[in-house]
């Protein structure tokens, strides 16, 4: 595989971008636009909420800031607990952009650890395939469950690194290394990223790509984070290309030892 | 009658539809979708959706959100 040309599709849409944003947590709208365009991501994740019915009616939305014509917008069902509240959210999705069926599936069990609710995510998937829908679905890192997932027609598996908004890296990479192995979908690795290394680890471990928000918006400067996240997602992707040397317990020098001369 | 309008109690002219609705608010020009009961209702729907006695009526947008 050529560097140059390593893209991933999902859905049958192709993206060079292997890092995908989230728009929530930042100052501004201005913060938000400076951070995304830092990041070079492609696909970028809104939630969906009420109207704001005539308060700061003169904010820009999120689309304004990021129009879906260069942005491949991605919902997500943040805050939905159930099936049902988590399939109203995509169909008003679809309807807001125009019958995009792109979406990002997330069924949280627990608000303490926003931890999915795998019994709710495997039925809301399955409602939302025969509806039509692309679905990038949020879970655990179990590969049981990534599979099970992937054979009900997911168009993307994104297990979760560490709790949404936690920053603890990915605390569990055989695991994530064995979704990969086994998966034949784009496999994401979906919260919990904390800094640049992180992501790195993700891409070295086979994801196909690496989906966070916190970890840039909550920088001291989420801009730079941006940048450094974008090299972190190519840096990590080229090394698992390159396929890393084996570790060795001991020393292997690396200069020769013939032609020594004392 | 009264309608529930995103949470908010709210009278609208009795038989009133959906575009009624819309139209009294500020979205000109902006992305929603809208939901009664729980249910979504497509814009090709909204000038001929006469609003009932105690409908709940979502009006959703776009928002920041990872």
């Amino acid at each position: 595989m050529s560097e140059n040309n390593d893209t991933f599709s999902v859905a049958g849409r192709e993206f060079s971008s292997r890092l995908l944003v989230g728009t929530g947590k930042y100052k501004d709208m201005d913060e938000t636009r400076a951070a995304i365009d830092a990041s070079g991501a492609q696909i970028v994740t809104i939630a969906v909420r009420r109207t704001n019915m005539g308060q700061n009616s003169d904010e820009p939305n999120i689309l304004d800031v990021l129009p879906p014509d260069r942005y491949t917008i991605l919902p997500n069902t943040a805050g939905c607990y159930d099936q049902k509240t988590a399939v109203r959210t995509c169909k008003l999705a679809r309807e807001l952009l125009d019958g995009h069926n792109l979406v990002k599936l997330e069924v949280l069990g627990d608000e303490k650890t926003l931890f999915p609710d795998v019994m709710a995510t495997l039925k809301a998937a399955e409602e939302l395939i025969k509806d039509g829908f692309d679905v990038m679905v949020y879970t655990n890192d179990d590969p049981i469950i990534a599979r099970e997932l992937e054979d009900m027609g997911c168009a993307a598996v994104m297990p979760l690194a560490a709790p949404i908004g936690s920053g603890l890296g990915v605390r569990n990479p055989l695991n994530i290394r064995t979704i990969v192995e086994n998966a034949k979908v784009p496999i994401l690795v979906d919260a919990g990223v904390g800094t640049a290394s992180d992501a790195a680890v993700a891409m070295e471990l086979g994801c196909d790509g690496v989906l966070m928000n916190t970890a840039i918006a909550a920088a001291q400067k989420p801009v730079l984070m941006a940048s450094a996240m974008k090299k972190a997602i190519q840096a990590g992707r080229e090394a698992y290309l390159a396929g890393r040397m084996q570790a060795k317990r001991f020393a292997s020098a690396s200069s020769p030892l013939e032609g020594l001369f004392f | 009658m009264n309608i529930q309008l995103n949470g908010e109690n709210t009278p609208v002219d009795d038989g009133a539809t959906l575009t009624d609705v819309i139209n009294n608010l500020p979205l000109q020009g902006s992305r929603y979708a809208v939901e009664v009961n729980e249910e979504l209702v497509p814009r090709s729907e909204h000038d001929r959706y006469h609003l009932k006695e105690g409908d709940s009526v979502e009006i959703v947008q776009a928002i920041g959100g990872g």
